[in-house]
């Protein structure tokens, strides 16, 4: 697993209080992880903090699984 | 740049609070200013009330009033006349009397706090102008029942009241419309002792500021071109609050207080600051 993953997963397992094992790629935050939609906005303020990033709007709006939220996350901080 | 951290409750002459009481509507989580208004009036020693709206902020709300032993008064929607007064009738019965309202709510159609002010609806204005606006004045109704030997009502504005702010639209008519207000409950309300100020906070990245269009923007601009060079924290808009509804204020009415870095005496971009764009369009 890689860093991104394991850091993304983390501050899911943190912020949601969901058991560990839940948090998988394709998890969809809402539908599986039981978040609200006060709770994805949190997420990806959460996200951007921890990996210094902005998420734009439009952006944030395609993340609804964790897996989208790793593969976001690898992308920008790849850049 | 660093933001400075909050002051110890040692640096804030102490107990300056103490023996007051007051309620908070409007705390979503650990970042709304309400929050840091909270935490800088109970560092100063005042008990606490809180209000929450509906069930997926109760449950944010929960934990925090916890963390400062502050009373859950319950549920309030500020459209929902019952609520309100159930909230009062409550503090009523708990307390008696009450020392402070510290009012920080708004709200506005999402869809309509991005591109231009013109193409508001008549629903959307009458709505964000009834919670944004209206609301403080029915809190002040009825709190001014609670207040027999004086007291202090704070609410939370922003310069997008003043000048024109790119997408802040319908919300900044509605806090016009609250700062007026302002004016008009002080000369009402100050023969009963009663003060009422607002606070324009600087942009500050809340869960409710994650609602206006180019947010990242606006706070880098400010970041770049305040006197201070900076943005505040909900820290530093929570110790002005607490000094505000507190005695060492008693002298002030009807004043909106700039917290906001000094950003409100700037009248163009210094040449100095950064050429920046629109995150995710530069």
């Amino acid at each position: 697993m890689s860093d991104v993953a394991e850091r993304v997963k983390k501050i899911v397992i943190e912020h949601l209080g969901v058991d560990a094992d839940k948090v998988v790629d394709d998890a969809n935050f809402i539908e599986d992880l039981g978040a609200d939609s006060l709770d994805t906005v949190e997420l990806v303020m959460a996200f951007e903090e921890e990996f210094g990033v902005e998420i734009p709007d439009d952006a944030a709006e395609t993340i609804v699984t964790v897996g989208d939220a790793i593969r976001f996350l690898k992308k920008a901080t790849a850049a | 740049m660093t933001q400075p951290e909050s002051l110890t409750p040692a640096q804030i002459t102490p107990g300056f609070l103490t023996g007051k009481r007051g309620l908070v509507m409007g705390v979503a989580n650990n970042r709304s200013i309400a929050w840091g208004i909270a935490k800088a009036l109970h560092s100063a020693g005042a008990e606490l009330a809180f209000t929450y709206q509906g069930e997926s902020l109760e449950k944010r709300v929960r934990p925090l009033a916890k963390e400062l032993d502050a009373l859950l008064v319950g549920h309030c929607d500020v459209t929902d006349t019952a609520t309100l007064d159930a909230i009062f009738e409550t503090l009523e019965k708990t307390w008696g009397t009450i020392d402070f309202i510290v009012h920080c709510i708004a709200f506005s159609d999402k869809d309509q706090l991005t591109g231009r002010y013109v193409d508001t609806t008549a629903e959307n204005f009458s709505n964000t102008l009834l919670i944004s606006c209206y609301s403080f004045t029915a809190v002040a109704q009825r709190a001014e029942k609670l207040m027999p030997d004086g007291g202090a009502m704070l609410t939370l504005t922003y310069y997008g009241a003043e000048k024109w702010m790119p997408h802040y639209n319908v919300m900044g008519v509605a806090k016009a419309a609250l700062e007026a207000s302002v004016l008009y409950l002080a000369a009402d309300l100050g023969e009963k002792n009663i003060r009422i100020n607002a606070i324009s906070a600087g942009p500050i990245k809340t869960l409710a500021a994650s609602g206006i269009g180019d947010f990242r923007y606006i706070l880098k601009w400010n970041e770049y071109n305040a006197p201070l060079r900076r943005t505040v924290t909900i820290e530093e808009v929570g110790e002005s609050a607490a000094f505000l509804v507190s005695p060492l204020a008693r002298g002030i009415t009807g004043e909106i207080l700039h917290v906001d870095a000094g950003y409100h005496v700037v009248g163009m971009k210094n040449p100095l600051a950064p050429d920046i764009g629109v995150v995710g369009k530069e």
